[in-house]
C-alpha cells in the first residue's frame, strides 16, 4: 500500500502541505509532491487535506509500476545547439524508426527552441513521423528546469512507449531529471537497442566496469523507458526529400520559481573542433608515440588519408594532446570505415570505443599488444618507420 | 557555509581484468577506492572551506558497511562529519532509488548551501544520481561542473562543460553541482590527518533512522534491472602482415583497395 498524488487532480492549492504531521508532502511547480518522509499514516486521505480528492490510497502493485498499454510510440530529444540539430539527434530517429517497426508504432521528435522550427522539416527527412514542437525564449539554449518542466509535461500527457535521448553533456544532464520526475528508469550510454520479439520490451545494452562487461538492462514495469544513447554508434536514415508529417505544438508557459538558473554565457572552445563521431577515417596515436611531438607524423598521415587524428587516454593523460581527440570508454566512441592505431597497446577502454570501426589498422612494436586482437590488419615495427612507409606506399 | 558533498566506493576499474577462460570479471584483490571524480566533488568542497571561515562539509554515501574506510579517508582530507547510508533494503538500487535514499539523507542532517558530488561513477558510468537526487529534493542542478566562478550571497556561479566549449551559469542556492576532473587537483592527507581521522566517529543510518518507506527504496523501487551481463565478444583478430616497414605498407595499402577501403 502507498499514498499518490494523482497530478492531473492537484490544482497546486497547497492547502495539504502544513497538514501533514510527517512533513512529507511538498510542492514542486504547481504540484504537490510525496517526499520519502511518508509512514503512511494515511491521514492525508482525510477530505480536508485535499478538497479535489487527488491523494488516494493504491495498491502495491499499482505502486511498482504503470500500465504499461496505455504508452506507445518512440520519442526521439532532438537536441539543436544554435539552431543546428545534434548528429545524435539524427541518428537516433533512424534507430527510433527500428525499434518503431518492431513495435508497430511511430516513431517521434521532441524538439524544443525559440523560433527554430525551420528545424521540423529536416526531422521529417530523417525519419520522424511526428514532431513534437515547444518554442519559448527560456527554451533558446538548454536549462535544466525549463527543459525538464517541458519534456515532463509532454511525457505526461502523451505517454511515450520509449524517448531516447543523446549521449551528450546535455542528453546525460536532461535524462536523468526527467526520469526522476516520470518516476520511471533511464539506461545511461546504451551502445545496442533490441526490441524482444516476445513483449516489445526495449532491451537496452550498454558497457558497464570501464567496458569490462555490458549489461543488458530493461525497465519491464515503468514507462516511458528511457535511455541515453551514444553518439557515433547509431545509424541515421538516407535523408528522404520533402518527407514531411504530423506537427503537433506543445503548449508551454513558465512560472516564477520554475527556472533557477540563468546560462549567462556560452563560450565555444578556441581549441579546433574534432568531429571524431563524423569521420569516416581516423588516424590515433598513443603511448607508443614517445612524446607529444609523434603527433605531428600521426596528423601527416591523416590529412594523407583524409581523416582526423584521435588518441588513447594514455596519449591525453600524457599531455600530449587535448581530450577532445580521446578515442575510448571516457572519450568518444567511433565507428568510422578506417581506423589507424599508431603506437596504442589496446587496453579495453580504449577497444571498447573503437571496436566496431569498418576496419582496423594496428602498427605496434609489441606482437603481443591486445590491440592486434581486433586489428584486420596488423603491422608489428617501430610506427616511425612503418608509419612513412605507409605514406609512401600511399602515393 | 554548509556544504555536502556525496561520495561513493568503487572498485578501481583500471585494475579489473577478465577471466580468459570463463569470461567473468575477477574482483578479487581489486582494490576500492575513493571514486575519481567524487575526489574532484569532495576537493571543490574543501577548497570553498579553506577560503570561507567558518564552512563545515559533510560527507555522505550510501553503500555497504565497507564503504566506512572510504569515508574515513574523506574525514583524513578534512571532511567534518561522514554519515554512511547502510542497509540490506537500500542494496540493488538502480539511480532512481539511490537518489531517493540520498535525498532522505541529506534532509536528515539538515540545512546546506551546495552539494557537490562526482559527475559519474567509474563502476556504473551513469552521471545520474547528482541531477537525480537534486530533483528528488527539489532544487536545481548543474552537472559538468569545470570550474567556479563565484560564490555570492544567493547564488553560484559556475563553469559548465560542454563538448565544444563551456557555458557560465548562474545557479541559485541551495543546489547540486557535480564535478568533472578538470574542476581541481585533490589534495593528499597527512599522517596527522589520518590518525585525526581514526578518532571520530562515522554515523550510520538505515531505513528505519532515515524514515522511509522500505517500498521506496532499493532494489524493489527500482524501475530498470539487469536483464544479462556478458562479456564483450572480441571482433577476432586478423590479418598480420610480415616483411619491412616497406612490405608491410605495400602489402597494407594492397589490401585496403582491394576492400575499397582506401
Amino acid at each position: 500500500m502507498a499514498i499518490r498524488i494523482i497530478s492531473e487532480k492537484c490544482k497546486g492549492c497547497e492547502k495539504c502541505i502544513p497538514l501533514c504531521p510527517q512533513g512529507a508532502l511538498y510542492m514542486e511547480g504547481k504540484l504537490a509532491m510525496l517526499g520519502p518522509e511518508c509512514n503512511m499514516c494515511n491521514q492525508c486521505l482525510e477530505p480536508k487535506f485535499c478538497p479535489f480528492k487527488a491523494i488516494e490510497k493504491v495498491e502495491e502493485e499499482e505502486v511498482l509500476g504503470v500500465d504499461v498499454s496505455l504508452y506507445k510510440d518512440v520519442w526521439v530529444f532532438a537536441e539543436q545547439r544554435d539552431g543546428k540539430l545534434m548528429n545524435v539527434s539524427l541518428e537516433l530517429l533512424g534507430e527510433g524508426k527500428k525499434l518503431a517497426a518492431e513495435i508497430g508504432c511511430r516513431v517521434c521528435a521532441i524538439l524544443c527552441g525559440e523560433n527554430v522550427e525551420g528545424l521540423i522539416p529536416e526531422l521529417y527527412e530523417y525519419g520522424a513521423d511526428v514532431v513534437y514542437y515547444a518554442s519559448a525564449p527560456e527554451l533558446k539554449t538548454y536549462n535544466p528546469d525549463s527543459y525538464t518542466k517541458v519534456l515532463n509535461e509532454a511525457v505526461q500527457k502523451y505517454k511515450p512507449d520509449i524517448v531516447l535521448f543523446g549521449a551528450t553533456h546535455i542528453g546525460r544532464d536532461l535524462g536523468p531529471c526527467v526520469a526522476v520526475k516520470a518516476e520511471t528508469g533511464l539506461t545511461a550510454d546504451c551502445t545496442q537497442l533490441d526490441i524482444d520479439p516476445a513483449d516489445k520490451k526495449l532491451m537496452q545494452t550498454r558497457p558497464a566496469f570501464g567496458g569490462n562487461l555490458m549489461a543488458t538492462i530493461v525497465c519491464p514495469k515503468h514507462r516511458p523507458q528511457m535511455s541515453t544513447v551514444r553518439p557515433g554508434v547509431m545509424s541515421k536514415l538516407e535523408r528522404q526529400a520533402h518527407k514531411t508529417g504530423e506537427r503537433i505544438d506543445l503548449e508551454v508557459s513558465f512560472a516564477p520559481g520554475d527556472i533557477r538558473m540563468e546560462v549567462l554565457e556560452i563560450v565555444k572552445a578556441v581549441k579546433e573542433i574534432v568531429s571524431l563521431t563524423d569521420a569516416e577515417v581516423i588516424v590515433s596515436g598513443g603511448a607508443g608515440l614517445g612524446n607529444a611531438e609523434g603527433f605531428e607524423l600521426i596528423k601527416k598521415l591523416a590529412d594523407k588519408l583524409g581523416g582526423v587524428v584521435g588518441a588513447s587516454r594514455a596519449a591525453v593523460d600524457a599531455g600530449w594532446i587535448d581530450h577532445s581527440h580521446q578515442v575510448g570508454q571516457t572519450g568518444t566512441t567511433v565507428k568510422p570505415k578506417l581506423y589507424v592505431a599508431c603506437g596504442i597497446s589496446g587496453a579495453i577502454q580504449h577497444l571498447a570505443g573503437m571496436q566496431s570501426s569498418d576496419y582496423i589498422v594496428a602498427i605496434n612494436k609489441s606482437e603481443t599488444a591486445p590491440i592486434f586482437e581486433v586489428a584486420d590488419y596488423g603491422l608489428v615495427g617501430d610506427l616511425y618507420k612503418v608509419i612513412p612507409a605507409f605514406m609512401d606506399a600511399l602515393n | 557555509m554548509k556544504i555536502f558533498v556525496l561520495v561513493k566506493q568503487v572498485p578501481d576499474t583500471n585494475e579489473v581484468k577478465i577471466d580468459p577462460v570463463t569470461g567473468t570479471l575477477i574482483r578479487e584483490g581489486v582494490p576500492s577506492i575513493l571514486n575519481p571524480d567524487d575526489a574532484n566533488a569532495l576537493e571543490e568542497a574543501l577548497a570553498l572551506k579553506d577560503q570561507y571561515p567558518g564552512t563545515t562539509v559533510d560527507v555522505i554515501s550510501m553503500g555497504p558497511p565497507q564503504a566506512n574506510y572510504m569515508l574515513r579517508e574523506c574525514l583524513a582530507l578534512g571532511a567534518d562529519n561522514a554519515y554512511l547510508l547502510s542497509s540490506r533494503t537500500f542494496g540493488g538500487a538502480d539511480t532512481c532509488a539511490t537518489s531517493t535514499t540520498l535525498a532522505a539523507g541529506v534532509k536528515k542532517i539538515g540545512e546546506y548551501d551546495i552539494i557537490f558530488a562526482g559527475r559519474q561513477a567509474i563502476d556504473g558510468d551513469t552521471a545520474q544520481v547528482g541531477p537525480q537526487t537534486a530533483q528528488r529534493l527539489g532544487i536545481p542542478s548543474v552537472s559538468y561542473v569545470q570550474k567556479i566562478r563565484e560564490v555570492k550571497d544567493k547564488t553560484v556561479v559556475v563553469e559548465r562543460a560542454l563538448e565544444d566549449g563551456y557555458e557560465i551559469v548562474e545557479i541559485q542556492r541551495p543546489c547540486v553541482l557535480t564535478a568533472i576532473k578538470e574542476l581541481n587537483t585533490p589534495r593528499y592527507m597527512t599522517v596527522r590527518q589520518i590518525e585525526e581521522a581514526y578518532k571520530k566517529d562515522i554515523t550510520v543510518w538505515d531505513e528505519f533512522d532515515l524514515k522511509v518507506d522500505p517500498k521506496t527504496v532499493g532494489l524493489i523501487a527500482s524501475p530498470t534491472q539487469v536483464h544479462k551481463s556478458f562479456t564483450p565478444p572480441p571482433k577476432g583478430a586478423g590479418e598480420m602482415l610480415h616483411g619491412t616497414p616497406s612490405e608491410m605498407a605495400a602489402a597494407l595499402v594492397s589490401k585496403l583497395t582491394e576492400k575499397h577501403v582506401l
